[in-house]
């Protein structure tokens, strides 16, 4: 792999609460290279999205702190930027598409203005050319009739437009590293797939590298090279997205693949839907094992009192997980 | 064309308000050469009733009661729309402050609470008694208790708008803080400041008039529809319409500024004019 763009180790960030602390994300490691799109997939609550949104340092320092780790983005550790150098990366080197584009473009504003607002503040280039840029990353995400559209306000376009111009905004400065928070869970299926080709293609285009948060495994393997599963705020597997889908090691990826619903004739169409027994490990417990322990059906004693190290298993790919050996066999 | 005309037809309060706002302020405005001399002494003329000379008769010193009425609009006009602008540009920036950061929130709110317990009155009472009486004591003294309201419907705009999304987004996307609160949150703040406005308007005129009733306001050289009230109630039955028109005039701008409130908030608030239709 080339040199990394996004490096993070050891990441830790906690919400300190009245109950105790929260680790919502214990430990995390990973690294996006140049033009390389990562997934990173769990159910709710794993920590995806505290993951995002530490990298950025956007949490709300009552609610939530990283205490620990580092995010190396272009030489630097992200963690010990002032503020001022911090907003220089966001939406710069770092833009991020969030999960619903029905609110996060400002009302008020035209779509025009609030794409020239990017540049306008990162660029330095005069009113005219920010405004020419808008029109231009509009035709980009193929917005018909971009040049009028412009002027339009966020409720005069549809729920798919709206996720286009937050792409448009969120690639205006041509960033190094996008990270999409779920960018296609709000959006109709049929513009899901489009929305998905579209980042893709301008991601080539621009040669950005992407962060994509998604619990849907049908968006990872559509998008993704490699793909990191998290659970309870740890990484539990990570891989190269076909080697995990024809290989997946842990049993909670397992148990992911499994609840996928599936067409089908005769005796798979009577199957009813594996779910994973048990619910989310409470992150204010300690965690002495492996978290998915409780609800493993591999599970043994060992699991419960000995965390499992990240095992290499070639090409790659690693697993978290004592008993790899069971569920491949299994 | 057709445009104006349904507007007109679904907003009437809104047209009756205006026209009759635009109205007396253009009588306020052209008062010379439309009226006579307001301050002229006749006092053998005192007290007559309405006739071609006097149109709404004369007072007890045989001053003209319509001339009087006239400039009278000039006081009221001036102290409503000059409250409503100060209030509101003061309360704007102390309350978009205050909602943004919590700091300034914790210590800004308490002193604006206090001084919502301030009645403008007795304020105005206070000022006008320590300095000269003008029309900007009398300014100053209503503007102050009414910036506390138009801070605390401010903050509770900039406390909604900042949680949602796109807030965030911006952000995210590098916005310095400048820039998210005047660029992104003061926006939403407009709408309901607009009305908010029409009724510091209404309160201003009235408490102008209440001042000038208890002699505690403009000085009693100017006309103004709360003095001639105040001089002319000892005469009301022997000449109630040196009571009755400055008296129906202050009812009748009231009335007109709450109306065009009224229109332009069911205009604005989205929500509110749905549950109308």
């Amino acid at each position: 792999m080339s040199e990394p763009v996004l490096s993070v180790e050891g990441l830790r960030t906690h919400f300190f609460t009245r109950d105790g602390i929260t680790r919502a994300v214990d430990g995390l490691s990973f690294v996006i290279g140049a033009g390389e799109t990562l997934g990173i997939v769990g159910e709710s609550g794993c920590g995806k999205s505290v993951t995002a949104l530490s990298i950025l340092r956007l949490l709300p320092p009552v609610l939530g702190r990283t205490v620990g780790g580092t995010v190396r983005f272009g030489g630097r550790n992200l963690l010990e930027l002032d503020e001022a150098a911090m907003r220089g990366i966001r939406g710069n080197r770092i833009a991020m598409v969030f999960q619903e584009p029905m609110t996060s473009l400002n009302p008020v504003l035209t779509v025009g203005d609030q794409i020239a607002e990017a540049v306008l503040i990162h660029q330095g280039k005069s009113r005219a050319e920010a405004w020419a840029r808008a029109a231009e990353m509009l035709t980009l995400v193929q917005i018909p009739d971009a040049a009028r559209r412009v002027h339009d306000y966020p409720h005069q376009l549809s729920g798919g437009m709206r996720q286009r111009v937050m792409i448009a905004i969120a690639l205006s400065c041509h960033p190094q590293l996008l990270i999409a928070d779920e960018p296609t869970t709000a959006l109709d299926v049929t513009i899901q797939a489009q929305i998905l080709r579209l980042m893709l293609e301008l991601k080539e285009r621009m040669g950005a590298a992407i962060l994509m948060i998604t619990h849907n495994l049908g968006v990872v393997a559509e998008t993704c090279q490699r793909v990191i599963v998290m659970y309870a705020g740890r990484k539990v597997e990570e891989a190269p997205v076909l080697d995990l889908f024809d290989r997946p090691l842990h049993p909670y990826t397992r148990g992911l693949m499994a609840s996928i619903p599936r067409r089908g004739t005769g005796a798979a169409r009577r199957r009813r839907l594996a779910e994973i027994p048990g619910i989310v490990p409470n992150l204010r417990d300690p965690m002495p094992g492996c978290a998915f322990a409780p609800r493993c059906a591999f599970a043994t004693d060992r699991c419960g009192t000995e965390a499992p190290p990240l095992d290499d298993h070639g090409g790659g790919h690693v697993a978290a997980c004592w008993h790899t050996g069971r569920v491949l066999a299994a | 064309m057709k445009r104006l005309a349904t507007f007109c037809r679904r907003n009437p309060t809104i047209i009756i308000g205006a026209v009759l706002l635009v109205l007396v302020a253009a009588v306020a405005l052209a008062a010379p050469s439309i009226a006579g001399d307001p301050v002229a002494l006749k006092p053998i003329d005192r007290l007559q009733g309405p006739s071609a000379a006097h149109w709404l008769g004369t007072d007890f010193l045989g001053r003209d009661v319509y001339a009087r009425v006239v400039y009278g609009a000039r006081v009221s006009l001036i102290v409503g729309l000059s409250v409503a602008a100060m209030s509101i540009v003061i309360g704007l920036g102390i309350g978009l402050a205050a909602g943004y950061w919590r700091g300034v929130d914790a210590v800004v709110m308490r002193f604006m609470d206090g001084l919502m317990a301030i009645p403008a009155i007795l304020l105005a009472i206070a000022m006008v008694s320590l300095n000269r009486a003008s029309v900007w004591i009398v300014i100053v003294a209503i503007t102050i208790p009414e910036v506390p309201r138009v801070v605390r419907l401010v903050r509770s705009v900039v406390l909604t708008v900042r949680t949602l999304p796109y807030i965030e987004a911006a952000v995210s996307d590098g916005s310095p803080a400048w820039k998210i609160v005047l660029r992104h949150i003061l926006p939403s703040t407009i709408a309901p400041l607009i009305v908010q406005g029409t009724y510091i308007t209404a309160s201003a005129i009235l408490i102008e008039a209440a001042l000038s009733f208890l002699g505690a306001g403009v000085p009693p050289e100017i006309p103004t529809w709360g003095n001639m009230i105040a001089q002319s109630r000892l005469f009301i039955a022997r000449a109630p319409w040196t009571i009755f028109a400055p008296g129906t005039a202050l009812a009748m701008v009231i009335l007109s500024v709450n109306l065009l409130g009224d229109g332009l908030r069911d205009l604005l608030d989205v929500r509110l004019a749905r549950r109308m239709v």
